[in-house]
């Protein structure tokens, strides 16, 4: 009556489309991380910076650079910058402090998640060392100046004369416990 | 009439079963459309009881008849009902009934798998709706459960929600995949896809637009899941996740998603229009070309419904202008369907009435769309009331206007008799004011400020928050008068002649009224190019 076959065949190609769109979902993560490492989108700012090149020092040129420190929802612990702004140099090197203090009465974990304003400098700002590349950990009461060592970019456009940077602390005690189990 | 059936029936032994059974292990294209529309008709009123509570809290400011969290829970409740379960099965249960009788096919290509696609259904809204008796109540963070709202901060019963929508998008996957493989192959020999009614057309493309998103929102509940169980950190910022990830992942399914419910209801109104005004529909072609052109844009445009999220400028402007874009193809249907009525002789029976009524609201809402598409207006319009009348325009004097057309239209061939028509044009009218004046005054509230969600509001809103109320009441208790139409219609009235209509087209006005359980079995004679 009718070709059993090609329609065995429009059904299984059909099939085929459903998982591969499941698998593109799941693709959709690297590639958006990707995407945001690439535009600097989101103002995510990447890892450890290693200098690729000697970086120019314009001695001319002063950026104003804000620190500002958030806590998540529900994340008890005092947390902020020990210098509000600094006037820097782009091209030198610069050293800070984040203070944290546990107030909760348990041993918690937090992770600090940078973000930078405007989005499109997040690309100029390179942190050679910053407390966010690790998880921190803190018993009861126990307090911590946490370093971050920085550069920014000559090649930063004239037209940002303000950089801010923002850490926000999120509570990962749990997660860290149930990534610990695994 | 009758006779002839029942030589039929005899002849083939292929009559229905009797009892309850016959429902429950039918593989007939027909008694699945049918199971199809029932249940979508349950929904609709399920879901509309959710609004009806949502608009009895917002008569008056200030708080009256539920706490805050059941208001989430209902504003959530509503919408996943609405968009899964009423208008999603609704346009699958006419497919049911129509795709195989419009191509000259005896059945649905894959029968068993099509009563599988039907009776998850009740299991995955069953789930659902179980969650409202659940210890902290049924999920409350918006049917677009944004992370971490809905990982996070989500009341325990998520994770039956999750399942729940497992089982619909698993549902819809194999209906989609039954309506594709029917249309490719099972088509009257003589039959070329362009020949094909615009009703097969439209759903054709929008079969295709569920294979291909079903499974990205299956993909991005199942990461919600292993965030909520597994540790997993897609959308927590602070294991190294985005929220932000969520929201384009949903949209990038969502937005399809939106021309899903829209796409078959161009079709019904591209079939009930040329009928009334007894002339062929204008544009054949450009209609199938537009259809496809907005099935491609809808991938390319989600975006514009997170411009608030911080987005870099070149985002906004390119999802900015590609949205706008879709008003092209849009137009072009409108101006078909206008085009189709100029100079024809009509006659305003209630399947036109309601076709008519989705022409000129369906293009309101699609106006207030291309408001939101401009980005620096949709930053102070982003989340108030004219989101909620802007998509409320579209989908119920849009989707559910077009079900109810094509429900009056086809209901003398599915029953063999004709509708009351004084009540018909009753029950339009009372939807039509209800419908407006529920969601007009929301344009209004919404430009003033007025955010969506909140369960009060500040006190320069309570007017036209009381019209709206006034008028969801209406429009809700009108609805009854429809499911006493349908009653009526089944057990008795005027014999419908088969062609029903005498303008009517197409090979499902060619069989019997009520249609025979089978038809088909042997591929009709096509009317000479009659169908192009």
């Amino acid at each position: 009556m009718t070709d059993q076959s090609a329609q065995n065949k429009t059904t299984l190609k059909l099939i085929s489309v459903v998982f591969g769109m499941f698998v593109f979902g799941f693709a959709l993560v690297p590639l958006y991380d990707i995407y945001c490492q690439v535009t600097g989108a989101n103002g995510k700012t990447g890892g450890a910076y290693v200098a690729s090149e000697t970086l120019e020092i314009d001695e001319d040129r002063l950026v104003t650079v804000q620190f500002l420190a958030n806590n998540n929802a529900n994340m008890p612990w005092e947390f902020r910058p020990s210098v509000r702004t600094l006037k820097v140099v782009p091209g030198k090197i610069y050293d800070t402090t984040f203070y944290a203090s546990n107030i909760a009465r348990a041993t918690m974990t937090a992770q600090a998640i940078p973000s930078v304003a405007p989005f499109h400098a997040a690309e100029y700002f390179h942190k050679t060392e910053c407390f966010c590349f690790e998880k921190q950990q803190l018993a009861a009461g126990e307090q911590i100046d946490m370093p971050l060592r920085f550069i920014i970019d000559p090649h930063l456009p004239a037209t940002v004369q303000t950089l801010t940077l923002s850490y926000t602390l999120f509570d990962v005690t749990e997660l860290a416990a149930s990534g610990a189990a695994e | 009439m009758s006779a002839v059936i029942e030589n039929h029936h005899d002849d083939h032994h292929h009559g229905p079963d009797k009892g309850l059974m016959r429902w429950v292990l039918t593989t007939n294209h027909k008694d699945i459309g049918t199971l199809y529309l029932w249940f979508s008709f349950a929904m609709f009123l399920v879901g509309g009881c959710m609004a009806l509570v949502i608009r009895a809290e917002l008569f008056q400011p200030g708080l009256q008849l539920v706490v805050p969290e059941f208001f989430n829970q209902m504003t959530t409740m509503h919408g996943l009902i609405m968009v899964f379960g009423a208008v999603m099965p609704a346009f699958v249960g006419l497919a049911n009934w129509l795709v195989p009788m419009m191509i000259g096919a005896p059945d649905m290509a894959l029968p068993r798998m099509n009563n599988y696609s039907f009776w998850i259904l009740p299991f995955a809204f069953g789930m659902l709706l179980s969650t409202l008796f659940m210890e902290g109540g049924a999920p409350n963070f918006g049917w677009t459960f944004y992370a971490p709202l809905s990982t996070e901060y989500a009341p325990p019963s998520v994770t039956f929600f999750i399942f729940a929508v497992h089982l619909m998008g698993i549902s819809s996957i194999m209906g989609s995949i039954n309506v594709v493989v029917t249309i490719l192959n099972l088509r009257a020999p003589g039959m070329r896809l362009m020949d094909m009614p615009l009703f097969v057309w439209t759903w054709l493309i929008t079969a295709y637009l569920l294979i291909a998103v079903m499974p990205v929102l299956a993909g991005v509940v199942t990461m919600m899941l292993m965030d909520i169980h597994f540790g997993t950190a897609f959308f927590n910022a602070g294991g190294g996740g985005d929220p932000v990830l969520f929201q384009h992942v949903f949209w990038f399914f969502g937005h399809p998603e939106v021309y899903i419910m829209i796409l078959p209801a161009f079709g019904v109104v591209s079939a009930i229009i040329p009928t009334f005004a007894r002339k062929k529909l204008f544009g054949y072609d450009s209609m199938v070309y537009a259809t496809a052109s907005i099935a491609f844009l809808s991938f390319i445009v989600w975006a514009h419904h997170m411009f608030t999220v911080g987005m870099p400028i070149a985002g906004e402007l390119y999802f900015m202008y590609a949205t706008m874009l879709i008003a092209v193809p849009t137009g072009v249907k409108v101006f078909n369907w206008v085009a189709t009525m100029w100079q024809g002789s009509m006659t305003f029976e209630t399947p036109m009435l309601f076709a008519i009524a989705f022409v000129i609201l369906f293009t309101i809402g699609g106006l207030s769309g291309l408001m939101l598409a401009i980005v620096p207006a949709d930053f102070q319009y982003h989340d108030t009331y004219f989101v909620v009348a802007h998509f409320h325009y579209v989908l119920v004097p849009g989707s559910i206007f077009s079900i109810m057309a094509a429900a009056y239209y086809w209901l003398p061939k599915w029953t063999g008799n004709m509708y009351d028509e004084t009540l018909g044009k009753t029950h339009f009218w009372l939807s039509f004011v209800g419908v407006n004046v529920t969601f007009f005054p929301q344009h209004f509230i919404g430009l003033a400020g007025m955010p969506r969600r909140y369960p009060d509001y500040a006190l320069q809103f309570a007017d036209w928050n009381m019209v709206s109320s006034m008028g969801a009441f209406l429009f809700g208790f009108s609805q009854l008068l429809f499911l006493f139409i349908v009653i009526k219609c089944i057990r008795g009235g005027k014999q419908a002649t088969d062609e029903v209509w005498d303008g009517a087209e197409g090979l499902e006005w060619t069989v019997a009224s009520p249609a025979p359980y089978h038809t088909f079995s042997t591929p009709p004679a096509l009317p000479e190019r009659s169908m192009a």
